[in-house]
Formats: structure tokens, sequence, C-alpha cells
């Protein structure tokens, strides 16, 4: 039976087939669905672990008792997941290991289009990348038989096009699980020098065989074209090659480290000119350089963005096609009517604070017309940055640093900063915007939401006691709605001279149950026009048509639970709708 | 079967439906054994931002998404987002255009002329005020499926085609709703 499915749905048919007993991520775009998917079979133990490190561990001590493993996460997550993951290479895999890093070429909701291929190279762990749906399942079944085969982690690189598609599938049968086999194996996986040393040994010469087995394997493919262009590509690059070139020769790599150097110079003798399409970095480029194959990759072909058969196709021929696009206002994502994380950062803004932000629905209080993000590094950083400042600036001047983090970035990486700040005794204040969920990407559990990945109840964190236990005793707790309280609640934190921890607390509006009950009117007889509610950046405020006063849409109002522009606006002009 | 691909771009606003025409689209292709790719990007959809959906069907397809010019349809539930992404559509291609206008965040009013300006930028455009139909359908949200039957109207599939996939694609309870709301959108094409 074909399935239309997406490259993440995919990867977890493909962890079902392959008898992946445990699997661990963290959540991130492009990566996301694919433990959404896996826990939808219950034959996996799945998690959301509280970041991308752990997920990669729990996934580790899973692979030693020989039962299959996989973690997940964005390009960025194997940042965080770094340190495990060339231990593990080390390490090798008794069950099979697969980590799969969803990039994001074009940055579509990233901080960087870093390209992740390298670190396969780094670690020293086989790249495997899948061009459509069909294969990211059956070559992710096909990275588990690798892993075990020659023992090593495999790393599964995938990207947005590939991860967000949706291409046909045709599903397999399932391989079962093995039975756990835990046997101590003190130097393989207690990575002292004296253990280390004679296991990198091993990892050169398994990299050999690696590379004997690349040179071989159906993974990587021709397609038979013209001899006076062949194109070297893999992953979502080889689809858009495909439709720029189309009577080309093509050596499709599925398995792009190590590089199959032979069967690359043999490719390059049957061809006049060799062309190398990649998206990001020239991985396959300098490989096949090394090689001493001649190619033309990078010179015509961009390092920035994500690329698409045109810009491949316009990379190589003079004419470019030519078409004008309307003059369109953009449509910027924004916090949505009722968010939580308004007041807080209305606030902020109107306190002229140094507000080191983070990652999350929250960041886009950086934007217009809050304004009230003046950096968001990488996930977890706001705390520690706020905390840099304060150490490099005056005393007065780092009165005005805040940091602001969200509940689920806080648990990822933010409680190391909280430690940090009583430890080396900073003073500034640390704000958890906290809306009990993983919101931006789509509303996944953590351990602050009070539910597992499966939706059973479980330990929800008690940021109170957390704080006190760290060296916190200024800690209030607000209600995100309650305007003034927030305001005043910020304004005598960042004034004080101890650290201080604020949790400003209000459930996210798309999962509160009262969203959208008694929306509010702008009563236009009260109204002065002095904009106060429309600086709060609430999309359901505008002007009305005449331009002379603010209108509220009472469709798209969060209504009573929200209320804050009727909170800032000095004449009480916004009411409840009379039904 | 030729080797050409239909291309059909949507587009809209996070929150309109979109995916699921872009799935029932897609699914009528793939049931009659042509090659499919769907191309989505999420994440900003809940937050008010554009989405667009790319579908591209026919013996072969390689990449997921359209290139600029090349779509024969360009299905758009909301006006700016129509003129916004109107570079896609071929030149002799069909826009359909629900006449909804919602306001981006930023901007104090929504402006005035679209429909004019993409009259002028594309030689056949049909506006439809989706909303309206959904609610005869019996249901504001059947926006989605009037939009989808007029392009069911223009590509030509048998309508009977279009309403077992319709059937095989929304919850159970809102088929009569669905297949109503993809009559009436049928009917304008």
């Amino acid at each position: 039976m074909v399935e239309l499915l997406s490259g993440n749905e995919a990867v977890a048919r493909g962890a079902f087939e392959a008898g992946v007993a445990v699997a661990a991520a963290y959540p991130g775009t492009p990566s996301t669905e694919i433990l959404e998917n896996v826990a939808k079979y219950k034959e996996i133990y799945s998690e959301w672990s509280p970041n991308e490190k752990a997920a990669l561990e729990v996934a580790i001590g899973a692979s030693f008792t020989g039962k299959r493993a996989m973690a997940a996460m964005k390009h960025v997550g194997v940042n965080v997941a770094a340190d495990p993951l060339f231990s593990a290479a080390y390490i090798g895999a008794s069950g099979g290991l697969v980590i799969v890093s969803a990039d994001d070429p074009g940055m579509h909701s990233s901080q960087n289009e870093q390209d992740n291929r390298h670190y396969g190279k780094l670690a020293k762990i086989p790249v495997i990348e899948p061009s459509d749906s069909q294969e990211a399942k059956d070559f992710f079944v096909r990275a588990f038989e690798i892993s075990e085969q020659f023992d090593t982690p495999v790393l599964f690189r995938m990207s947005t096009r590939v991860c967000h598609a949706l291409t046909p599938v045709e599903e397999g049968e399932r391989t079962p699980p093995v039975e756990a086999t835990y046997e101590k194996d003190f130097s393989r996986r207690v990575l002292v020098p004296a253990n280390a040393r004679p296991r990198h040994v091993l990892v050169e010469k398994r990299l050999v065989e690696l590379e004997k087995f690349a040179e071989t394997t159906d993974l990587n493919r021709e397609i038979e074209g013209e001899r006076s262009i062949g194109v070297i590509t893999s992953g979502i690059s080889y689809q858009y090659a495909r439709e720029a070139f189309p009577g080309a020769s093509f050596l499709k790599l599925g398995i792009c480290f190590p590089f199959p150097a032979e069967r690359v110079k043999a490719f390059a003798a049957k061809v006049d000119t060799v062309y190398v399409i990649e998206e990001g970095e020239p991985f396959i480029e300098e490989a096949a350089r090394l090689a001493g194959v001649t190619v033309i990759g990078k010179e015509k072909i961009s390092l920035c963005g994500e690329l698409n058969q045109r810009l491949v196709r316009e990379s190589f021929e003079p004419k470019k096609a030519e078409f004008s696009r309307a003059d369109v206002p953009g449509r910027p994502p924004v916090l949505c009517p009722g968010c939580p994380h308004r007041a807080a950062f209305a606030s902020i803004r109107k306190l002229r604070l140094h507000a080191m932000g983070d990652i999350g629905c929250y960041t886009l209080g950086a934007l217009p017309p809050l304004n009230a993000m003046d950096a968001c590094v990488c996930m977890g950083a706001s705390i520690t940055t706020a905390h840099g400042m304060e150490k490099a600036l005056s005393p007065d001047e780092a009165k005005k640093i805040v940091a602001v983090i969200g509940d689920s970035t806080f648990v990822h990486t933010g409680l190391t900063g909280l430690i940090n700040m009583v430890y080396n005794k900073a003073t500034f204040t640390a704000i958890i915007v906290d809306n009990s969920i993983t919101a931006m990407t789509g509303h996944q559990e953590h351990p602050g939401s009070g539910k597992t990945l499966g939706g059973e109840a479980t330990y929800k964190i008690d940021y109170e006691s957390l704080a006190k236990a760290v060296g916190i005793t200024r800690f209030e707790r607000v209600d995100a709605y309650d305007v003034k309280k927030v305001h005043e609640t910020i304004k005598a934190e960042t004034a004080a001279d101890a650290p201080s921890l604020i949790v400003v607390e209000g459930l996210c509006i798309l999962r509160n149950p009262e969203a959208g009950q008694s929306p509010r009117f702008v009563d236009e007889e009260l109204c002065i026009n002095c904009g106060m509610c429309r600086k709060t950046g609430c999309p359901a405020l505008s002007k009305n048509d005449a331009g002379d006063k603010s209108h509220l849409s009472a469709a798209l109002c969060a209504g009573q639970v929200c209320n804050v522009c009727a909170q800032v606006c000095p004449k009480d002009a916004i009411k409840p709708l009379e039904k | 079967m030729s080797d050409t691909i239909t291309n059909v771009f949507i587009c809209g606003v996070g929150g309109q439906g979109i995916l699921l025409s872009s799935k029932i689209l897609s699914a009528l292709a793939l049931n009659e054994g042509l090659d499919v790719k769907k191309s989505e990007v999420h994440g900003m959809a809940q937050r008010g931002g554009s989405v667009v959906s790319h579908v591209r069907y026919g013996r072969e397809v390689f990449s997921p998404v359209i290139e600029e010019q090349c779509a024969d349809f360009l299905l758009a539930f909301e006006k700016m987002e129509a003129l916004r992404w109107l570079h896609f559509l071929k030149p002799g291609g069909t826009a359909i255009v629900n006449k909804l206008e919602l306001l981006p965040s930023g901007l104090d009013n929504y402006p005035a002329g679209l429909e004019k300006e993409i009259e002028e930028r594309c030689e056949r455009a049909i506006f439809v005020e989706a909303e309206k139909l959904a609610r005869e359908a019996g249901s504001p949200r059947a926006v989605n499926v009037v939009l989808l039957g007029v392009l069911a109207g223009l590509i030509g599939q048998p309508v009977e085609k279009w309403q077992e996939t319709i059937r095989a694609s929304v919850k159970p309870k809102t088929i009569d709703i669905n297949l109503k709301a993809f009559d009436l959108g049928h009917a304008l094409a």
C-alpha cells in the first residue's frame, strides 16, 4: 500500500520496521514530528528528554543492552548533543544507534544553517542522507543494520524539504526487536584515557572498513544519462539537480561519509564535466577534490540559503528567469492574541531594560512593536549572557539587565545559568515566562508541563523550590495577565541588589479552554487614539477604517482571560462586548 | 502518460485549513496512480504567518517545490497572500482567490486595490466569497473545501473521484458539510 508520508513520518515508520526499542528527542523544527510519530507505535518507548544531550545519552544507554535506539534533533540540537556523540563514536553500538540530524538550510526557523554532515566526519561515523520519504524510511532501517554491522553510531542527515515534504511510501515488514543482553564491557564503555586510546585506533580501522562498504553499497546509485555532464549530489539537492539538468548522468550519494572515492573517480571518468550540487557546505566537493577529481561546485552554487531547481539551473546558465514580486506588506509571525508573554514584554520595553532573550514563542517579543529583546543567541543563553553583561557593565547599567527565558528552554539549558547567577554573585533578574508547554514547535510536553509525551501525569517542576535550592532568595510568581503586578514586580526585582527569579505564569492561549470567552471591544467615544493598546502588538488590535480610533476584532480577541489591552488603556475604553 | 507535471500552489494564513486542501488534492492524484510530492513549511502557521503548500503531480516528480512562474493554479485563501505569491503562477495559469482580507500585524489598515492588482498581474483570476459559501454549506470552517471545489472545476477530474477522496480525508461528522461546500465551489468554476 502506497501512502503519502512526510520524511519525518517515514523515519518513524522506519523506526518501527527496524524494531527500534527506545527513542528520545527534544522538539526542534524540522525534526519535531519524528518523535511525535514514533510515539504512535506502542511497541517503542518514546520520550521527550529535557534536551538533546540527554536524549542522545538515553539512546546510548539503551544501545548498551543490544536494543536498537535512536535520538532525533534539529541541526543545532546536535551542538547540544555533541559531547555524547563523540564518545558514542568511540564506544560503538552494541544495539544499533542512529542519530537523526534534521538540518534547516535557508533557516526556515533556526538561528543558523550549519551543515551537519561535518559532524559525521569529525566524529568519524557514517553519514546517510535520504532524498525523499521512501528513502527516509528504507535508509533508516539500513542505518541500524550498518550501525550493528560496523559497531558504530550512524548520523542520519535530513533537511527541511525532506522532513516536511510528503512523497509516496510503500511500507515494509517489521523486524522484531531482539532481547536485551547487557554485558559489562569496561574497556569499551568507560572512556578513561587508557581505554579511549585503543578505541581510537579501532575507530580508524572501522573507517577503513566503512569506506570499503561505501564504495560498493547500493545506497549510492548512478542514473545513466548523457556524457557531457555528470552530477554528484545527495539529499534534497539531488531532486533539484534532476530537474535542473534533465539529461545529465548522476551519481547520487546516499552515504556521503566515508566518501566513496573510487566510485566517484570511476563516475568522473565516464563524463566530460563533473558538477557537485549540494546545499550548504562543499562537503562532497572537497572530498572529490581530495580524491583528485576536477569538479565545479561552490564557485557556482551558493553557500547560503536553500537551493531549488531554478537556483541550481541559473547558477550554471546565463539566462535568468524574469519575474517581479508584488510589493506586499510582510506578514510576520506574532504573539497570538491573548498570549501570556505579552504583558511582560510590554513592561520590559517600558522600563527600557536590556533583555537577554532566548528561543521560543517569546522570541517574537523582539519584533515590532514590542521591540523588547536585545539578544537571542542559542538555547539557554539568556541567563548566562545576562550574567556576562553584568560582569562587564557598570553597576548602574547592570541594574537594567534582565534575562527572559521560556519554561521549556529553562529546563533545557537555563538552570545552569541560574546556578551560575548565585554561585558567581550576580544580581540581575531572570524571568521565566511560563506557559507550561513547549509551544513554538507545536505544544509538546516537558518537565514543567506536568505530563509525559504519552499524556501521562508526572511530576511538574516547582520553580520556587528549585530557585531556593540553588540559593535564589528573591522569588516572585505573578499572573501573566495582571499588567500592573507584572510591571511592579519586574521594576522592584531589577532594582534589587540580589539575584531574582520571577516566574510569569499563564497557560498558552492556544491551549487555554477559556480563550475567546467574553471578547472585548473599543468604545470609540472614550478612545483617544493614544495607541497604547496597539503598542502591545496584539494582532486583534488595529485602527478603525477612519484611522482615528483603535479597533478590536471580536473574532480574534482572546477575551476576559487576557484583558491586557484594557489594562493598558488610560481611558478604560476597552470593555466586554455585551451579547 | 505524458511527462507534464501539474503544479498547484496553495497559500494563505495559518489556521485556514490549507493543509487539508493540499492533502485532499494530493490524495486524489495518488489514487490516480501518479507520483505526487507536497511541500509544507511548518512552524509559523499558528502565529498568524503566511502558510504555503506546493503540490506537484505527474508521471515522475523530483523537486517537492514549484518553480516561480510554473504553477498551473494558484489557490489563495486570502487576498494579500494571493498577491504575495502571484509570481509563482505561470503565464496563462489561473488564480483562484478568496476575497477574505486578514490584516497582518503591524499594519493599521488593509491596503486597497489588491483585486485590481491581481487582475493586472495574471491572465485569469477567479474571486470567490468562500466564507459566504462555507456558511451556506453549514460551517465557516469549510472554506478550504469550497476553494478546493473551484479548483476541481478547473482541473477537471470526475466529481465522484473528488467526493470519494473528501469522504476519506475528513472527519465522518463533517462529510456532508464538506461535500456541500465542494459542490458550491465547483459550481463557480
